[in-house]
């Protein structure tokens, strides 16, 4: 299974996104920004960093780039995307997600080991999780409170689309402690929190976050 | 030379932290009565023309694209000479 893994001037952690998908089994596919093709891949990954510096809004500017004019309606037909950090930014920029991350409301760049309930477990990307199952993994940003209007926030939660919840904090004062959503066919995930980081016992806190890379791998084979 | 301003600031649902730090800064600096303080931005976009009904079609259509995201902010767009 091929997954594209997107570099924009200013990505971070691609290459920990790539190694997480070598893990689970897939072929990581380096996607560059200015790319026009998507080079046959099956899936895409949106990386955490600091996209074009964050200048204007984080993922204002990406949503602009190339290789997303590609993948933006790519995803709208049925690719799976899953954007982790900048790249939830970045989803919901694009619209492909509803919502927004705003500045933490402690104002504090947050950096911890986070638990969280997987509360969708249907989706590409989250599959191989039981539900309610709760997972640790790595969480930093600046800019990760998830916000959106009332009717929004009801209808995510009333449709099931709140992919994982906050436990124990709620780190950057993110509505009804929303770690993570999707679009409504399960395709499409954002997360504010870093999977590829925990899916190595050396470097991670846990190995939990290799189940979203392992959930694809899974749904591609059962495809 | 005509000039063209975007304010762009937070629907006012929408929490501002910054904001809400910066009447914490007025209170340490002896500046009381001050109720709420809302942070936003402001763009001045220069033309190098006159401010066409074409040109600020298009300045519209950034200020709602790029310079602010409808979901969260709102923007004014007016034309200063």
């Amino acid at each position: 299974m091929r997954i594209g893994v997107v570099t924009f001037p200013g990505s971070l952690d691609d290459r920990d996104a790539q190694r997480a998908v070598r893990l689970a089994g897939g072929d990581p596919v380096a996607l560059w920004h200015g790319d026009d093709d998507l080079k046959s891949v099956d899936a895409v990954v949106i990386p955490g960093g600091f996209s074009y510096g964050d200048y204007l809004r984080c993922g204002a500017i990406a949503k602009f780039a190339r290789v997303m004019t590609r993948i933006i309606p790519a995803a709208q037909q049925g690719l799976p995307v899953l954007g982790i950090c900048n790249g939830f930014q970045i989803l919901c920029e694009s619209h492909l997600l509803p919502g927004a991350l705003t500045r933490n409301d402690h104002l504090h760049f947050v950096c911890r080991d986070q638990r969280l309930r997987m509360e969708r477990t249907d989706t590409f990307w989250t599959n191989v999780y039981a539900a309610d199952e709760e997972i640790v993994i790595p969480l930093k940003n600046g800019e990760g409170g998830y916000v959106a209007d009332e009717d929004t926030l009801d209808r995510l939660e009333g449709e099931g689309l709140v992919v994982a919840r906050y436990l124990e904090v709620n780190p950057n004062g993110s509505r009804r402690d929303i770690a993570g959503i999707s679009n409504a066919a399960g395709t499409i995930v954002g997360l504010m929190p870093h999977p590829e980081h925990a899916v190595e016992a050396l470097t991670g806190p846990t190995t939990d976050g290799l189940g979203f890379f392992a959930s694809a791998v899974a749904a591609f084979a059962s495809a | 030379m005509a000039r063209v301003v975007v304010d762009v600031m937070l629907k006012p649902e929408i929490l501002d932290p910054q904001g809400r730090a910066i009447v914490g800064a007025f209170g340490r600096l002896g500046v009381h009565g001050v109720a709420d303080v809302r942070q936003g931005k402001r763009f001045e976009i220069s033309l190098d023309g006159e401010p066409t009904d074409e040109i600020l079609a298009e300045l519209h259509r950034m200020a709602a694209e790029l310079l602010s995201n409808p979901v969260i902010e709102s923007y004014e767009l007016r034309v200063e000479q």
